[in-house]
C-alpha cells in the first residue's frame, strides 16, 4: 500500500519498443535459419544490435534514476515483487521439463515395454515385438526407446564432472552471499573480490559443462537425438546452462556498476535481484543433479 | 435450385428455433450395444438434472428482471449477505453432483472392461484411411472413402453431394463383425493421431502412433453402422469414414471364408508375370486410393507438404531407391510394405514411374516386390 | 473530489506529465490509460481478423461439398481463428480493462512497472504479426488445430518455428502483464484500500494473473519441445524414442484448462461489477465471491486431463479427472446464485451493459451445463471432438470472452470519453448479437449429438440444415459487430456529455465514478481520501 509521498511514475521511453522489435527480428531470423533460409542471418544480426542498444540504454536510464534517488521504498518493493514473480514463472518453465522427464520415465517407457495398464496394455506385444530394434525391449532407464533412436549411447554418470559442477555452483552461492554481506557492510573491496569469485565460478561451471557436452557427443554417443534420455538430458541441462550464462552476464553487469560506484548498503535492489536469480539457478541445478544425473 | 430450397428450409427452421422434425436428429443415438444404451441413459440423466436446475435459475433471474424493475420496485432492498443461504447453495450442487457421478463411475469401469473378448480386431489409422486386422485370423485390409464420394467432394467437382448415396459415409471395404459377439478393438496409428468413432457403439477411442489403446463392443442388432475419424489428422480428416457391417454369425463365417479365398487368389496372382498395361491399369487404381490423398491425382503433390511425383528425382531415378522408399516410408510418409499387397505395390510403383510424363519405361513385377519384402524381413 | 484538491500535492519533477505530442505518443507511452486504450483497440482489430476467419469457416460449412477453400486451408482457418481469438482478441481485451481500471479502482497513480507495461503491449503486437505472417508462407499457416497436437503439428512445412516463437512472445507478453498487475494490486493500493475492499474485478484479475504465470511457461516449454522434435531430433513425442504424443496433450492442457478460466475469471469480475450498479444494490456475498474465484482457480489447475478422456488413460486417472472436474461446478454455482441474489429485490434497469451481463449469465450457465455433461467421461466418449464440444466452448468462450467485454465497454465508455454512447444503437448491437449467437451455436449442440465431428470442411447430408442455420447466425453475429465499432467511434467523437457519476447511484460503486469524465491523463497522483474509499467500498448502499 502506498502511504508516503507520491509514487514515482517514470517518464516515457522508447527503449522497450526497440528491444521488442529487436527480439522479434532475432526470432524471425532464427525461424528462417531453422527452415534453411540463409536470409535469416541478417535479421538475426540486425535484431541483436537493436536488443543490445535498447537494453543498454534502458538499463542506463534505470540506473541513473536509481542512483539519483528517485526510487523510494515503494518502488523498491515493486521491483522485488516483480523479480520474485518472474522467478516463479521460470520455476514453472523448468517444472514442465521435469514433468516430461517423470512422465516418460515412469509412464511412457513402461507402457512401451508392455507393463502396467492403460495405453500400454498390448503396446509391446502388438507393435514393438515384431520390430527388430525392439525385440527384447524392457522398461529401464536410461533408454532411447524401442526404436533405439540415435543408436548406442552411454549414461552420464553423476560422480565426476557433474559432482564437481555441483560443488562449483554451491560455492558460488556462498560467494555471492558473502558479496552481499560485504555490500551491506559497505566493504567495497571485498565486495568486488567476492563478485569476481562468483563470476569466475560461473564461468568455470560453463567450461566444465561445455567439456561434458563435448565428451558426450564425441565419445559417449549421447546426443540430443539419443531418444528420450538424450532429449530430456540435454533440454534440462541445456536450459539450465543457458540460465547460468544469462546469470553470469548479469553478474558482470552488476560488477561493472560496482566499479562505477553504484549501490549503497541500503539501496541495491539490482544486486539482490541478480543474487536471487543466481540462487534459483543453483537450486535448479541441485534438482538436476539428483534427478537427472543420479536417479 | 436445391441450394435455394435448402436455404429457405434453413431460414424457416431457424425462425422456428429448434424444431423437432423427424428428419433432423436432435439427440444422441441410443445405439446398438449395452454400453451405448447406458451412455445414452447417463446423457439423459444429466440433461434432465441440468434442465431442472436451469428452470429454477433462469426462473429466478427472469422473475427478478420482471418484478424488480425500477419502475415497479424503485427502492432496492439492501441485503448483501446470508451465510446460511450461501452454505446451502454450495451443498446442494455438491449432492446433485454425487448423484450424477455415481452412474458415471460405474459406466466408466464397464467401458474399460475389455477382458474376455470373443475376438480381437486391430484398427490402424493411416492418413487418411483405416486398416482392420483380424488378429485371430491373420489377415487384414484397408478401408477408404468410396470413389463416388471422393469424386464428389473435390472442389468444383460439379457433382451434387445430395445425389451421392451416403455422401462421405461410405467406404470400399467396411469392417465386418458378427452380431452378439464381444469384440475387443485395439487402436493404433501409423502416422498421426486419429480416433475411431461409431456413435451407435457408444464411444470413440484415440489411435496413437506407437501405442495401443483399447475398447470393446458387443453389438446386438444386425445392420450397417457409420461413423468417422474424430481426431484432426490433416487435410483429409473429414474424409476417412468408419463403416461397420454387423452380420449374423453365419453370414460372418461365410464372409470370412470368401475373404480368405480372395486373399489366396491375390497371393497366387503375385507369382505370375504382369504386363505393363495390366500394371498401369491396376496402378492407377491403387494410386488414386492410396497415394493421391497426399501426392494428388495429378501427381503434382502439394507444395511445402507433399513432394511432386511428376518429375520427381526418385520416381524417375534409381528404381531400388523408389521401391525402398515406398516399402519402408520416409519422413512423414509411412511405409506401405504391410498395408498393400505385392501386386498393388508393384502396380503403384510402375504407375508412378510411367504416368505424369515420367515415362521411364520401368516395370516392377510383384515377384520383385516379394523378394524385397523377404529381404526386409516382413 | 477530495484527491484533486489534496494539499499533499508534492509533485516530483522527474515525473511524466502529459501525453507526448503526435503519433509517437502511442509508441513510447508508459501511461496506463494509453496502454489500456492500445490493448483495447488491438483486441478489437483482432476480433475482426479472428472473426473473418470464423466467417470463412462458416461459409465453407454453409452447405455440403467443398465450395470455397482447400481442406488444408480450412484447417488453417480453424487453427488461426482460435489462436487469434483467444490470444489476440479476448485476453488483450481483458488486459486492456485491467490497465485502464485497476489503478483507478484501487487509487493508484499508474501501474507499478510502467515501462514493462509498454513492453508487454508491443511484444503482443509483434507476436501477432509473427503468427499472422505464417498465412503467407509456403506450406501455409499452422493447420493442426489450436491445440497443435503432434505428430500432426510437426508435419507442417515452414510454420513451426514461427508459431513456436510467436507463442513464446505471447507468453512473455502475458507474463509481464501479469507480473505488473499482481505487483500493482499488492503494492499500489491507496491507504485504506484493504484487500477485502477491492472491487471484485480487481480480485479476479489478481487471481487470473497468478494463473497466467502458473500456466503459460508450461505452454512455452511444450511448444519448445515441439520445435526440437521437429527440427533437432529429440523424441519427446515419438514413441520409437521412448516418448509419447500424449505427453504433449498433458502439457498443453495443463496450460489450456487454466487458460479457459483465465478468460472467464475477469469476465466474472466485470459482471460482478456491472450487475450491482444496474440493480442498485450491493453485490451479494462479496466474501464468498472472492473465495469462489480462488477455488475455481485452484481447481482449474488439477483437472486438465478431462480434455483427454478418450486417449486411454488408466482407469484411476479417468475417474479422478471426472471427480475433480465436477467440483468446479460448486464455486461456479455460487457465482451464478450470487448474481441472481444481487438482482433479487433490487431496482433494475436494463441499459446495454446490464443486457450484455444478463446475456452472459444466461448463455454461460448453458455452457456450464454442457461442460458438466462433457465431464462425464463415458458420455464424453460420445461428445468428444464433435460439434457438441464446439457448442460448449462457444457458449462459454464467446459469451465469456466477448459479452462481458462489450458490457464493460459500454459501462465505462462514457467515463473514458466524457460522452454518452448511443443507447439505441447499443441495444440493437446487443439484441442482434444475442440472437445471432444463439442461432449460430445452439444448432451445433444437435449437430454434435447427431455425430458431426469437429474440424471438418465438409459433412454428410444429414447435417446440412443445422449447418446452414449456424452459418446464417454467424453472419448476423459477425456483422452486428460493425454496429459496435460504429457506436464506439460515434461516442469518441462526441455526443451528450456524461456526468462524473454516469450511472444513477454509481458513486457508491467505486472510486472511478468520483473522477471527472473523462478523467485527466494522470489520476490519483496523490492517494484518495481514505474516507472516500470507505464510502465507495462499504457495502451499505444508500439510495435516496
Ligand atoms: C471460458 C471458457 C470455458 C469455461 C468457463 C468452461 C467451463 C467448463 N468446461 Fe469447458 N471447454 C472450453 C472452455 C471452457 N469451459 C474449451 C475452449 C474447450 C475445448 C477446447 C478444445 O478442445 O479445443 C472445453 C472443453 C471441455 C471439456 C472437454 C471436452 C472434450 O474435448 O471432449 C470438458 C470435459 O470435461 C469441459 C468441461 C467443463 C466444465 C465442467 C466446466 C465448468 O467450469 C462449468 C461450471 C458451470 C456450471 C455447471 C453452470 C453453473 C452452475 C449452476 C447453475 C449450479 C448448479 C449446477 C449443477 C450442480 C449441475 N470443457
Ligand atoms: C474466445 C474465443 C473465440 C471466439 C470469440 C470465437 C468466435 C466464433 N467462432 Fe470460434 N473457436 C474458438 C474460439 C473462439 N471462437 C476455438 C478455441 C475453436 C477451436 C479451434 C480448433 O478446433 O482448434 C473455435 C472453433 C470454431 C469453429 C469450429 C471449426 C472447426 O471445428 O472446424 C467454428 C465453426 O462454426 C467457430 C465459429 C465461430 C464464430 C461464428 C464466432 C463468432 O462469434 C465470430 C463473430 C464474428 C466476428 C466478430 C467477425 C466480424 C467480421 C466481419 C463483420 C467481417 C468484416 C471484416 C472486416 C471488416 C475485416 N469457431
Ligand atoms: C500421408 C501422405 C502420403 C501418402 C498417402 C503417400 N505419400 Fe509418398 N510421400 C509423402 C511425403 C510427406 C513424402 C516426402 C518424404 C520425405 O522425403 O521426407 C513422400 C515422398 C514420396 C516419394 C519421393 C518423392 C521425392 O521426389 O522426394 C515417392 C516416390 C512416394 N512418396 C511414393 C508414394 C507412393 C507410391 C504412395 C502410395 C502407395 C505414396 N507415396 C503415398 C507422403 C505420402
Ligand atoms: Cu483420421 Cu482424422
Ligand atoms: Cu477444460
Amino acid at each position: 500500500m502506498w502511504s508516503h509521498d507520491s509514487y514515482y511514475v517514470p517518464s516515457k521511453a522508447v527503449w522497450p519498443v526497440v528491444v521488442v522489435a529487436g527480439t522479434t527480428s532475432v526470432l524471425a531470423g532464427l525461424a528462417n535459419l531453422i527452415n534453411g533460409l540463409s536470409d535469416g542471418k541478417l535479421m538475426l544480426y540486425a535484431g541483436s544490435v537493436f536488443i543490445v542498444v535498447g537494453l543498454t540504454a534502458w538499463f542506463r536510464d534505470q540506473s541513473i534514476e536509481s542512483e539519483s534517488g528517485k526510487y523510494n521504498k515503494q518502488v523498491d518493493i515493486s521491483y522485488r515483487m516483480g523479480m520474485a514473480w518472474f522467478i516463479f514463472s521460470e520455476v514453472m518453465f523448468f517444472a514442465a521439463f521435469f514433468g516430461a522427464l517423470f512422465y516418460t520415465r515412469y509412464l511412457a517407457v513402461p507402457w512401451l515395454a508392455g507393463e502396467g495398464g492403460g495405453p500400454g496394455l498390448f503396446t509391446f506385444d502388438f507393435l514393438w515385438d515384431a520390430v527388430a530394434t525392439a525385440k527384447d525391449y524392457t522398461s529401464s532407464w536410461p533408454t532411447n526407446g524401442p526404436g533405439q533412436v540415435g543408436g548406442h549411447f552411454e549414461k552420464m554418470e553423476a560422480l565426476g564432472l557433474p559432482l564437481a559442477n555441483t560443488i562449483i555452483l554451491l560455492t558460488s552461492g556462498y560467494t555471492i552471499t558473502m558479496a552481499h554481506h560485504a555490500l551491506i557492510d559497505d566493504r567495497r573491496k571485498q565486495l568486488k573480490l567476492w563478485m569476481i569469485a562468483t563470476i569466475s565460478l560461473g564461468i568455470l561451471f560453463l567450461i566444465c559443462q561445455g567439456y561434458e557436452y563435448h565428451h558426450a557427443y564425441t565419445e559417449m554417443g549421447l546426443t540430443l537425438g539419443a531418444g528420450i534420455y538424450g532429449s530430456t538430458f540435454f533440454m534440462l541441462t541445456g536450459f539450465h546452462g543457458l540460465h547460468v550464462t544469462l546469470g553470469t552476464f548479469m553478474l558482470c553487469m552488476i560488477l561493472l556498476r560496482i566499479y562505477r560506484g553504484h549501490f549503497s548498503p541500503d539501496n541495491h535492489f539490482a544486486f539482490e535481484g541478480v543474487a536471487w536469480y543466481w540462487h534459483f539457478v543453483d537450486v535448479v541445478w541441485l534438482l538436476l543433479f539428483v534427478i537427472v544425473y543420479w536417479m | 435450385m436445391n441450394t435455394l430450397r435448402q436455404l429457405i428450409a434453413g431460414l424457416i427452421l431457424s425462425s422456428l428455433g429448434t424444431v423437432v422434425h423427424a428428419d433432423y436428429k436432435l439427440n444422441m443415438p441410443v445405439g446398438v450395444t449395452e454400453l451405448s444404451r447406458e451412455t445414452y441413459d447417463l446423457h439423459m440423466l444429466v440433461i434432465y438434472i441440468c434442465a431442472g436446475i436451469g428452470l429454477i435459475v433462469f426462473g429466478a433471474m427472469f422473475y427478478s428482471i420482471y418484478a424488480f424493475r425500477q419502475s415497479k420496485h424503485p427502492f432496492p432492498n439492501n441485503f448483501h449477505e446470508n451465510a446460511k443461504l450461501e452454505i446451502l447453495w454450495s451443498i446442494i450442487p455438491f449432492i446433485i453432483l454425487i448423484i450424477m457421478v455415481y452412474p458415471a463411475t460405474e459406466l466408466t469401469i464397464k467401458h474399460y472392461d475389455t477382458k474376455d473378448a470373443d475376438m480381437t480386431i486391430k484398427v490402424t489409422g493411416y492418413q487418411w484411411r483405416w486398416r482392420y486386422d483380424y488378429v485371430d485370423e491373420g489377415f487384414g485390409f484397408m478401408s477408404s472413402l468410396t470413389a463416388e464420394s471422393n469424386a464428389a467432394r473435390q472442389m468444383d467437382s460439379g457433382i451434387n453431394p445430395q445425389r451421392v448415396q451416403n455422401y462421405l459415409q461410405d467406404v470400399d471395404y467396411p469392417l465386418v463383425i458378427p452380431v452378439d459377439t464381444k469384440v475387443r478393438f485395439l487402436m493404433t496409428s501409423a502416422d498421426v493421431l486419429h480416433a475411431w468413432w461409431v456413435p451407435d457403439f457408444g464411444w470413440k477411442r484415440d489411435a496413437i502412433p506407437g501405442f495401443i489403446t483399447d475398447a470393446w463392443a458387443k453389438v446386438d442388432k444386425i445392420g450397417i453402422y457409420r461413423g468417422a475419424c474424430a481426431e484432426l489428422c490433416g487435410r483429409d480428416h473429414g474424409f476417412m469414414p468408419v463403416v461397420v457391417d454387423v452380420r449374423s454369425k453365419e453370414d460372418y463365417e461365410s464372409w470370412l471364408a470368401e475373404k480368405k479365398a480372395v486373399l489366396e487368389e491375390e497371393n497366387a496372382k503375385s507369382d505370375r508375370t504382369w504386363s505393363k498395361n495390366e500394371l498401369m491399369v491396376k496402378g492407377e487404381d491403387v494410386y488414386l486410393t492410396s497415394c493421391a490423398g497426399c501426392h494428388q491425382p495429378n501427381g503434382e503433390g502439394i507444395k511445402g507438404s507433399f513432394p511432386s511425383i511428376k518429375g520427381s528425382d526418385i520416381a524417375t531415378g534409381d528404381l531400388d531407391e523408389h521401391i525402398e522408399l515406398v516399402l519402408e516410408g520416409q519422413g512423414m510418409m509411412s511405409g506401405f510394405a504391410e498395408s498393400l499387397s505385392p501386386v498393388e505395390l508393384a502396380a503403384a510403383i510402375t504407375y508412378q514411374r510411367n504416368a505424369f510424363d515420367n515415362d521411364t519405361g520401368d516395370i516392377v513385377q510383384p515377384t520383385t516386390i516379394k523378394d524385397w519384402l523377404d529381404d526386409l524381413g516382413y | 473530489m477530495a484527491f484533486v484538491t489534496n494539499p499533499l500535492d508534492n509533485h516530483d519533477h522527474g515525473h511524466d506529465h502529459g501525453p507526448a505530442k503526435g503519433w509517437t505518443r502511442w509508441i513510447i507511452t508508459t501511461n496506463h490509460k494509453d496502454i489500456g486504450t492500445l490493448y483495447l483497440f488491438f483486441a478489437l482489430a483482432m476480433l475482426f481478423v479472428g472473426g473473418s476467419f470464423a466467417l470463412t469457416i462458416r461459409s465453407e460449412l454453409f452447405q455440403p461439398g467443398l465450395q470455397f477453400v482447400d481442406p488444408e486451408f480450412f484447417n488453417s482457418m480453424t487453427t488461426m481463428h482460435a489462436l487469434i481469438m483467444v490470444f489476440g482478441a479476448v485476453m488483450p481485451a481483458f488486459v486492456g480493462f485491467a490497465n485502464w481500471m485497476i489503478p483507478m479502482m484501487i487509487g493508484a497513480p499508474d501501474m507499478a512497472l510502467p515501462r514493462m507495461n509498454n513492453m508487454s503491449f508491443w511484444v503482443l503486437v509483434f507476436a501477432g504479426i509473427l503468427l499472422l505472417s505464417t498465412l503467407f508462407m509456403e506450406g501455409g499457416a499452422p493447420a493442426a488445430g489450436w491445440t497443435l497436437y503432434p505428430p500432426l503439428s510437426i508435419q507442417a512445412a515452414h510454420n513451426i518455428p514461427f508459431v513456436v516463437f510467436s507463442v513464446h512472445l505471447l507468453g512473455v507478453s502475458s507474463i509481464m502483464g501479469s507480473i505488473n498487475i499482481i505487483v500493482t494490486i499488492l503494492n499500489m493500493r491507496a491507504p485504506g484500500m484493504t484487500l477485502m475492499k477491492m472491487p471484485l474485478f480487481v480480485w479476479t484479475w489478481l487471481i487470473t494473473a497468478f494463473l497466467l504465470i502458473f500456466a503459460l511457461p508450461v505452454f512455452a516449454a511444450a511448444v519448445t519441445m515441439l520445435l526440437t522434435d521437429a527440427h533437432f531430433g529429440t523424441s519427446f513425442f515419438n514413441a520409437a524414442g521412448g516418448g509419447d504424443p500424449v505427453l504433449y496433450q498433458h502439457l498443453f492442457w495443463f496450460f489450456g484448462h487454466p487458460e479457459v478460466y483465465i478468460i472467464v475469471l475477469p469476465a466474472f469480475g466485470l459482471v460482478s461489477t456491472i450487475v450491482p450498479t444496474f440493480s442498485r444494490k450491493p453485490l451479494f456475498g462479496y466474501t464468498s465471491m472472492v473465495y469462489a474465484t480462488g477455488s475455481i482457480a485452484f481447481l482449474s489447475m488439477i483437472v486438465w486431463a478431462h480434455h483427454q478422456f478418450t486417449v486411454g488413460m488408466p482407469l484411476i486417472a479417468e475417474l479422478y479427472f471426472i471427480y475433480a472436474t465436477c467440483l468446479i461446478a460448486v464455486p461456479t454455482a455460487v457465482k451464478i446464485f450470487n448474481w441472481i441474489a444481487t438482482m433479487w429485490q433490487g431496482s433494475i434497469t436494463l441499459e446495454t451493459p446490464m443486457l450484455f451481463s444478463l446475456g452472459f449469465i444466461f448463455a454461460f450457465t448453458i455452457g456450464g451445463f454442457t461442460g458438466l455433461m462433457l465431464a462425464m467421461a463415458p458420455a464424453d466418449f460420445q461428445y468428444h471432438d464433435s460439434y457438441f464440444v464446439v457448442a460448449h466452448f462457444h457458449y462459454t468462450l464467446v459469451v465469456g470472452g466477448t459479452f462481458p467485454v462489450f458490457a464493460a465497454a459500454y459501462y465505462w465508455l462514457p467515463k473514458w470519453t466524457g460522452y454518452m454512447y448511443d443507447e439505441k444503437l447499443a441495444k440493437m448491437h446487443f439484441w442482434l448479437s444475442f440472437m445471432g449467437f444463439n442461432l449460430t451455436f445452439m444448432p451445433q449442440h444437435f449437430l454434435g449429438l447427431a455425430g458431426m465431428p469437429r474440424r471438418i470442411p465438409d459433412y454428410a447430408i444429414q447435417f446440412a440444415d443445422f449447418n446452414m442455420m449456424s452459418s446464417i447466425g454467424a453472419f448476423i453475429l459477425g456483422f452486428s459487430q460493425l454496429i459496435f465499432v460504429y457506436t464506439i467511434i460515434k461516442c469518441i467523437r462526441g455526443g451528450e456529455p456524461a456526468s462524473d457519476e454516469v450511472w444513477e447511484g454509481a458513486q457508491n460503486m467505486g472510486l472511478e465514478w468520483h473522477l471527472p469524465s473523462p478523467p485527466p491523463y494522470h489520476t490519483f497522483e496523490t492517494p484518495p481520501d481514505p474516507q472516500l474509499i470507505d464510502r465507495v467500498t462499504t457495502v451499505e448502499v444508500t439510495m435516496e
